[in-house]
């Protein structure tokens, strides 16, 4: 197993965010990591990240070299410095050379010109292409990926999932996400873990899992919300 | 030119522009209110030595840096956000200050005294100056990072909590030294305006970087030499001066670029 995970533990102050959680993840695999707001599904990111303190067992099969997107990283943040997308790269260590930034902006759909680009003046589906192609330049074994805008069209009909699902399969990329979004799901996941702070968790392929009982276990009333998606 | 304008000059030149540099990564709005209640802070400092008669700096640079050190600490341990820590530091920092700063003589913390700065203080700004600039430059690239999320600042393998108090001691020695030129009332705007300024006709971080110095550099000597004709305070005046740059740039920021 690239990933276990076995009855793992993480509070916040005093409460319990995530209770006996197992699960395993095999490379190259992508899991989704389910649940309604506050279920505890960054918290548990950032636990894999090694972020955040916990009890329990996270055994990583290799010291893998990761990508993050985190949540909430969006273009405000970025315009409120005058960062073009030559030197948004430049922050990355170890400095990235030029030939590099500009094959992974063509692997991600991006014309090489754009480096001189304002990052904060991309629209945004250039800005999401721009951060995959900043993430995967590190050449990342896992990448984790919290909540992107839902189903952005980020150009050319693709969306972030699917330009994804190209790469994990180009790069053998073990891919964790966390969505709402239960098309992405279905379409791009191989297996999903299911969080919710009833201490109610499932773990399996998406097809099994997501069955309208569980889905109703899982979101209770919300359930109605995600019927008409 | 006296003796005096000129280490008058080469003050102001360095003091403004090490500011207008590190303005430039206090631009994100966690950062861009920290200077001015650090600044804040030396009047406490300020009053200990016009009460105990010793030079000023030596009253200033110990409130100055142990605020960005509690500031460093409270928010390791509060988790508040660092302007919040900041507003409170700032008026423990004036409070304490009202009660004990004669206020008759207070003028010189308001608005600095960089017309009447001696060789030896010339000297140890120069030196401060530099220094700071070595270590912001060192900092810069990751601390820029850490701006726009701590989180890939993390995975980058960035010491997040080491840096942030490298910074904040950079800011506290800057904000010290622009005591001397503009007073603890307005040494913010010394650090911020060139930046905003900067960021106006600016596209790219290299002429953001280079803008804002050049601002800060041109705003001390503008401020120096017209305060010198008209017989006004310096230190006001290098403040107009960099605001009337932030206007200027404000006009122009479409046309330049």
């Amino acid at each position: 197993m690239f990933l276990e995970v076995k009855n793992l533990n993480v509070n916040l102050g005093q409460e319990k965010i995530i209770e006996n959680l197992s699960f395993q993840v095999a490379k190259g695999e992508t899991l989704t990591i389910l649940g309604p707001n506050g279920a505890g599904k960054s918290v548990l990111l950032k636990t894999l990240l090694g972020f955040l303190p916990y009890e329990g067992k996270i055994i990583w099969e290799q010291k893998s070299k990761i990508g993050y997107l985190p949540q909430g990283l969006n273009q405000l943040k970025v315009k409120d410095f005058p960062l073009t997308v030559q030197d948004f790269f430049a922050l990355k260590n170890p400095l990235p050379i030029s030939g590099e930034i500009t094959r992974f902006l063509h692997i991600v759909g991006l014309e090489k010109d754009i480096i001189f680009k304002t990052a904060g003046d991309l629209s945004s589906g250039q800005f999401q292409r721009m951060l995959i192609a900043w993430v995967l330049i590190s050449h990342p074994q896992v990448i984790f990926f919290d909540e992107p805008t839902t189903g952005i069209d980020i150009g050319g009909g693709d969306t972030i999932y699917s330009l994804l699902q190209t790469i994990r399969q180009r790069e053998k990329l073990t891919i964790f996400l966390v969505t709402h979004d239960l098309n992405i799901v279905y379409e791009y996941s191989t297996h999903v873990l299911c969080l919710n702070r009833k201490g109610y968790n499932c773990f399996g392929a998406p097809k099994e899992i997501l069955s309208p009982q569980t889905l109703e276990q899982l979101y209770g009333s919300e359930i109605r919300f995600y019927e008409h998606h | 030119m006296s003796h005096q304008l000129i280490l008058t000059l080469i003050s102001g030149i360095f003091i403004s522009g090490i500011a207008g540099y590190l303005g430039t990564l206090m631009l994100s709005k966690k950062m861009s209110v920290v200077a001015g209640p650090l600044a804040h802070l030396a009047f406490p400092g300020v009053a200990l030595a016009l009460i105990f008669g010793f030079n000023i700096s030596f009253g200033v640079f110990p409130f100055v840096i142990i605020g960005a050190i509690l500031i460093w600490l409270l928010e390791k341990r509060t988790k508040l956000p660092m302007e919040n820590l900041a507003a409170i530091i700032f008026a423990s920092g004036v409070g304490t200050a009202l009660l004990f700063l004669p206020i008759g003589k207070a003028e010189e913390a308001l608005v600095g005294n960089i017309t009447e700065i001696t060789l030896g203080e010339t000297i140890i700004i120069v030196i401060l100056s530099l220094l700071v600039l070595y270590i912001v430059k060192q900092l810069y690239q990751k601390m820029m990072l850490i701006n726009v999320h701590e989180d890939l600042a993390a995975i980058e393998g960035v010491n997040i909590q080491l840096y942030n108090l490298l910074y904040l001691l950079s800011i506290a020695v800057v904000v010290a030294l622009g005591v001397y030129l503009v007073g603890g009332l307005i040494t913010a705007a010394l650090i911020a305006i060139p930046a905003a300024s900067a960021k106006n006709i600016s596209k790219g971080l290299h002429s953001y970087k280079t803008w804002a110095i050049t601002f800060g550099i041109i705003s001390a000597i503008a401020g120096i030499f017209i305060a010198r004709f008209v017989h006004l305070p310096t230190g006001p005046m290098v403040i107009v001066s960099s605001s009337l740059l932030f206007l200027i740039s404000f006009i122009f920021r479409k046309q330049l670029f």
